[in-house]
Order: structure tokens, then C-alpha cells, then sequence
């Protein structure tokens, strides 16, 4: 016990050693890529066992899944010390739902836009250092002070995309207008569209066929929004998200809206398909890195924030996952090529079309959320039904047992 | 019951305590309550005046949440009545498959030699060694439209067949699921009834169909209603299965709950004031099944 004792605070000064004296200003990474780092002071709490906590969505970050791609996490790792725990989530609501319910500890979290803007509003965010967040200056300036976070303080964003129709060439004809949210609404193509299962994106294409803004928080707006919802769930093959690389991969069913990253992935893998922006207009997302309160490990969480910001970094992570870096720097070491790829960087004209969501009042999420509850499951009866219902349903239990009881007492007596 | 014995309860009264009536006492309060605002004279802001007031820009003064007692989530779950009886009417149908399908099943098995019961028994178990969800992700492919079911009738000229996203899909989904749910209990009870009893009332007299009928069913009743309320009670609240082999557009019990907690319309009131009528029917599914071995189910039956 003791002689492993002696041997394990041994090893760990030999590491300390290593670490401060052999940290070189330029860090040469194992997989042959280099970065300058020789202007951060990384290493500053590579003694202290930090471990930080990161929760982000899935498939949304380069990791090496064993095919020899930049680990963006590994990397992090061994230039600062510092270790990382990755975990999950699949929509902003789960997000919400989890830190909201408490219990568990995030240092870092990677939620879009209008959930940001919830996040600050109920006081669930901690305020940025930007002094260790130098790598802050590389973002594109449309992307600071965003609508979500007017004075930058809790945000600094990571990824960027917008939301079109992905479709099948060989199912959806060829004269057809695929360029508008109204295909979507097309019985020629019913039991062949698959729909957004998220309420927020799902209005957003509603609100932008009938001509009102995603943001609209006006109930007579909502409400015929969800009445055009209602109608198109007749043609709807099935509410989905992940579920959609199946579907539309396998030609299940023909057109579906998505986001523009995926879209390229589904691409891929089955070049029947292809991938419209609706002239109509449509949602810009950004998601980006937030620090929640209570969160142990700040300092850490934002030299993590600071090695994402990195040129090399924010371009391996755009390349890996296939949606817009706001990192200027990342975006100029791009290809001639990647830079013209309009599935990924959409031209300037179709971006100016596009709307960023923002944060809802609370009455008009409720209002939303009740709605989009209502079309998902028919609705009818009278408000009296349930209390019926429940005090038949315990009556009739009780008197069943009471029965069984008085009627084996009998039976004993 | 001695002393003794009481005390060897107490682990068990204090799992109890701790994970099953706090939880339920914590689903009853939530179900009985809500968030409101408030402004500073303790008058409630509803949510009309809230949005109107956003619209035209007025400011309603300081503004506080509250939680106030309700009978709103309860008479609000009204409105999903037609989700509850679809649920209802599913998780039936697939008791009733299961039991159909089961029963022989766990009769024939019940009849073989010892070491045949064993190998059979382990049949009935193989599934179950595969996780829940990719069983059901199988059935995905197989029902899909290009599916292995379609591609295979295709060959013979027949189809495509809408399979994947209907009803139909859900309760197969439910049926090859809970199946040795339903298998295991009837087949637990049935081993108990002697060959010589069998042998004994035919000697009395009874027809194959008559010692069914007077014996063997009456005995197995225990068995059965274990088997129902076990397929029916994972049936009626399950959400994984609609969703994936119902597209969404099939939307259970389960789905609406889940759709209050960690879906998109967080409301955790109205989620577990469908929780509570979710329990009341299943309270009352259980008191039925019981009252039908009522009679003499003394040992046997599993619950």
C-alpha cells in the first residue's frame, strides 16, 4: 500500500514537472497537426485533477471514433490537463428539463439560441470571463451581441446552420417547386413527408407559409399556424428527428425538413437525395457554449471554450459535423472549394431570408406547447370526462376489493 | 407475525417509503398544482393578459411565480381522452393476442418432460436477452415500406404493404414484447396441475373439452390474471414502441407523458396529473384481473 502511495506521488510530480517545464510555444499535436498556443497560458490548472463536465448535442463535435479524426476532447486533454466528460443531449427542451430538474453538474452546455435566451432569463447562466476567452476576437462580428445575448455576456457561439427540405429525386417529381414550405403541404405527397417532432420548428415552417414571423407571439397567428399544422398531419408519415438518417436513407418516404449539417451527411449516403432552401424564408440557428450556474469548474470551462475558438480547432469541428464556424479565422483556412459549398455556407442573399429565433415570454411557450400538444393527439371531451373517469375508475376498485374482503371474512368465519 | 419477521421487513419499509410513496405523494402534488404569476398586490396574472400585454408593450409591474393549489391539470387531461381510450384499447387488444398466443403456449409446454419444459422455457426467455430498444428498432426495418417483409412478399408479386406507422405495428410491437410476460405466470401455474387430475376427471367422464373447461381453466386462473396485468400494466404506458413503430402520428399515454417532461412541452403538472388517471386505470385493470381468481387463489398466482 505504502511503497504504492510513495510510487503514485512520485509519478505525479514527474508529470507536474514535465507539464510545466515542457510545455513548448508551440504545441505539436499527435495526429501532425500544429497550433501556435505559445499566447494562453493552458497549462494554468493542469495539476488541480479538474475534471469538467461538457453537454452538448449528439454527433456534434470532432471525436475520433477510431477512424483517425482530430479529438478535439483528446487534444484538450493532454495540452491542458484537464480532463473532459462528454455527454449527450437531443433537443434544447431535454437540456432544459435536466438542469432545470437540478441534481446534476454541467460546466459546459451547448444549447441554441432562443434556449439561451430562456436560460439568462431565468437566471440559470453564469457570466463570462471574455479575459480568458481571447480567442473570442477570431468570431465573425454578426455573430456577437446576438438578439439571445444583446450585451455578449453568457455566450460565445459554436456552430452555426440553417433549416431546409431535404427530398428524394426519384420520388418527388421533377416539376415540382420543392423551393417552398407548401410542398410540404402537397396531397399528392401524402404518407411520404416526415415532420419535425419539436414544436419550435415545426411553427417556424407553419408561421413562414402563412407569412407571419417564427417569433410571432400573436394567439390568433399561433392558432392558425396550428390549424395548418392539423390539416398537414393528415399527409405526415411520422413526427421525427434522428429518426430521419433511417427514413429518408432507406427512401421511406420523400421529403422531410432538416437541418442543412445533416442534410449533407444523409447526402452522402444516398445521393438520390437532395436538399431545397425555401424562399419563404427560414430559421438561422446558432448554438453555443454557456456556463451554468453552479458550475464548479469556470475558470477551466472557459479555457475549454477559448481551445474551441481555436482556428484549427473551429475548423476540423465544422469540417467534422458539417455546419457554418462563426470563427473568421476557421472560415478563411477553409478550401476554395468548402467555402462554395452552398449546402453548408448558404450565400449571403439566402442568410439575409433568415430568421434567428428568440426567446418566447412564457405565456406564449405555454400557449405554443398546448398547441402543439393538441395536434400531436386529437383532442375532444368535455373538461368533466377526467374527474368522471377518475372517481368511477378508484370506486369501482375499491368496491371490487371491498367486496373481496367482506366476502372472504365470511368465508373464514 | 413475530417480532422477528417484522423487523426483517424494515429494509423493505424503508425501499417503500423512500421509492414509492414519496414519489407518488410528490405526483399527487404536482398534479393538484400550478405556477402561477402574480403581481405585487398578490392578484393573478393570466395568461391572456400576459401576452396582450407583451403585445402592446405594457408593463405589469413586479411580477413573482406562485404555486397555488388546482383542479385545471386534472379536467385539463380531458381534452386527451381520445389518447387514453386509444391506449386503453391497444394495450387490450395485445392482452388478449398475448393471452390467445400464450396460453396454449405455456399449456404445452407445462406438458412436456422436465428437460424439454427447461429448453422450451429458454426459448421463450431468447428474446429478452437482446436489448428492449433494438428489438423494436428490427420490427422498424422489417415493417418499413421498403422493408424486409415487403421486399420478400414483393418476390411472390404481392405489395407494398402499409405496415410500418399504423396501429397494427403497435400492437405487434406490444405483443412481441410483453409475450413472455404473459408465457412465464400461466406457465409457472400450470406445471402445478398433476397429470393424475387431468387423468382423474377424464376417468370421471369429461371429454377433452369438459376437463378444460372444469378443470384446467378454473385452476389456471391465478396464472391468468398474473399474466394479464403484467402484459397489460407495460402495454398501457409504454411510449418507446408508439413512437418508433407508430411514427408519432399513433400517440399513447406514455407519449403524452413523456411529451410533459422531456419532450417539447415541459409541464410537469399536467404530466403527472396524466400519470394520476393513467394509475386509476390501472388500478382498476389489477382489481378486475384479481377478482378473477378471487375464489380460491391461495398460493400460485406471482402478485
Amino acid at each position: 500500500m505504502k511503497a504504492t502511495r510513495i510510487f503514485s506521488a512520485f509519478f505525479t510530480v514527474i508529470m507536474l514537472l514535465t507539464l510545466l517545464t515542457a510545455a513548448p510555444p508551440v504545441f505539436a499535436l499527435e495526429s501532425g497537426w500544429e497550433i501556435d498556443y505559445s499566447d494562453y497560458d493552458w497549462t494554468r490548472l493542469a495539476g488541480d485533477n479538474v475534471t469538467l463536465n461538457v453537454y452538448n448535442w449528439g454527433e456534434y463535435m470532432s471525436l475520433d471514433g477510431g477512424d483517425g479524426e482530430f479529438d478535439v476532447n483528446g487534444e484538450f486533454e493532454k495540452l491542458t490537463g484537464i480532463k473532459v466528460n462528454y455527454t449527450n443531449f437531443a433537443s434544447n427542451e431535454e437540456l432544459y428539463a435536466k438542469l432545470h430538474s437540478g441534481g446534476s453538474t454541467y460546466d459546459i452546455l451547448i444549447p441554441s439560441d432562443y434556449m439561451i435566451g430562456r436560460l439568462i432569463d431565468e437566471g440559470l447562466l453564469e457570466k463570462l470571463d471574455f479575459d480568458n476567452i481571447p480567442n473570442f476576437g477570431n468570431v465573425f462580428d454578426i455573430y456577437k451581441s446576438p438578439e439571445y445575448d444583446p450585451a455578449n455576456e453568457y455566450s460565445v457561439p459554436y456552430l452555426s446552420g440553417i433549416i431546409g427540405i431535404v427530398y428524394n429525386t426519384t420520388l418527388v417529381d421533377k416539376d415540382d417547386d420543392v423551393e417552398t414550405w407548401d410542398i410540404l403541404w402537397d396531397e399528392k405527397y401524402a404518407n411520404n413527408i416526415l415532420m419535425f417532432s419539436n414544436s419550435r420548428d415545426a411553427f417556424m415552417i407553419s408561421c413562414f407559409r402563412l407569412g407571419y414571423s417564427p417569433n410571432t407571439t400573436d394567439e390568433n397567428e399561433l392558432r392558425a399556424a396550428a390549424e395548418e399544422l392539423k390539416k398537414q398531419k393528415l399527409l405526415v408519415q411520422a413526427y421525427v428527428m434522428d429518426e430521419i438518417y433511417d427514413k429518408m436513407g432507406g427512401g421511406e418516404a420523400a421529403l422531410a425538413p432538416y437541418y442543412n449539417g445533416d442534410a449533407a451527411a444523409m447526402i452522402a449516403d444516398n445521393p438520390d437525395l437532395a436538399f431545397a432552401i425555401p424562399r419563404e424564408g427560414t430559421n438561422h440557428f446558432v448554438d453555443a457554449f454557456c456556463i451554468p450556474k453552479g458550475s464548479k469548474n469556470k475558470e477551466a470551462a472557459e479555457i475549454y471554450i477559448n481551445f474551441l475558438c481555436e482556428t484549427l480547432v473551429a475548423l476540423k469541428n465544422s469540417q467534422f459535423v458539417g455546419y457554418m464556424t462563426p470563427v473568421k479565422t476557421a472560415y478563411e483556412a477553409l478550401t476554395p472549394e468548402q467555402q462554395a459549398n452552398t449546402m453548408v455556407y448558404p450565400s449571403d442573399e439566402i442568410l439575409k431570408n433568415t430568421v434567428t429565433y428568440t426567446t418566447l415570454s412564457p405565456a406564449a411557450k405555454n400557449l405554443i406547447d398546448s398547441l402543439w400538444t393538441e395536434i400531436l393527439s386529437e383532442v375532444g371531451a368535455s373538461p368533466w370526462m377526467t374527474p368522471v373517469v377518475l372517481i368511477a375508475a378508484v370506486g369501482i376498485s375499491l368496491w371490487i376489493n371491498i367486496r373481496r374482503y367482506v366476502k372472504k371474512k365470511t368465508a373464514t368465519n | 407475525m413475530t417480532r422477528k419477521s417484522r423487523f426483517l421487513a424494515a429494509p423493505y419499509l424503508v425501499w417503500l417509503a423512500i421509492f414509492t410513496i414519496i414519489p407518488l405523494a410528490l405526483i399527487v402534488v404536482f398534479a393538484f398544482t400550478t405556477t402561477v404569476t402574480v403581481d405585487e398586490t398578490g392578484r393573478i396574472i393570466t395568461a391572456e393578459e400576459l401576452l396582450s400585454a407583451e403585445a402592446d408593450g405594457v408593463v405589469l409591474g413586479e411580477l413573482t411565480e406562485k404555486t397555488v393549489f388546482t383542479l385545471d391539470n386534472i379536467t385539463a387531461t380531458s381534452a386527451y381522452m381520445p389518447v387514453m381510450v386509444r391506449s386503453i384499447w391497444l394495450a387490450l387488444i395485445a392482452t388478449v393476442l398475448c393471452l390467445v398466443i400464450g396460453y396454449p403456449t405455456a399449456y404445452l409446454i407445462s406438458r412436456l418432460t422436465f428437460s424439454r419444459q427447461k429448453m422450451m422455457l429458454m426459448l421463450v426467455m431468447l428474446p429478452m436477452w437482446m436489448n428492449f430498444l433494438l428489438r423494436t428498432y428490427a420490427w422498424m426495418t422489417l415493417l418499413e415500406r421498403n422493408g424486409w417483409i415487403n421486399k420478400l412478399l414483393g418476390l411472390i408479386g404481392l405489395g407494398p404493404f402499409e405496415m410500418i406507422n399504423t396501429q397494427g405495428a403497435v400492437v405487434l410491437g406490444m405483443v412481441y414484447n410483453y409475450l413472455p410476460f404473459m408465457i412465464l405466470p400461466l406457465y409457472s401455474i400450470m406445471t402445478k396441475i398433476d397429470n393424475s387430475v387431468l387423468e382423474a376427471a377424464g376417468d370421471l367422464g369429461c371429454n377433452p373439452i369438459k376437463t378444460f373447461s372444469r378443470v384446467v381453466w378454473p385452476l389456471s386462473l391465478p396464472g391468468v390474471a398474473t399474466g394479464i396485468t403484467m402484459v397489460f400494466v407495460p402495454a398501457i404506458s409504454t411510449f418507446i414502441i408508439s413512437r418508433m413503430l407508430g411514427g408519432g402520428t399513433n400517440m399513447l399515454i406514455g407519449d403524452l407523458i413523456d411529451l410533459q417532461f422531456l419532450g417539447n412541452a415541459y409541464n410537469p403538472n399536467l404530466g403527472a396529473a396524466i400519470s394520476l388517471v393513467l394509475m386509476a386505470v390501472i388500478l382498476l385493470c389489477m382489481s378486475i384481473t384479481n377478482a378473477l381468481d378471487n375464489e380460491d387463489m391461495e398460493g400460485g398466482a406471482l402478485l
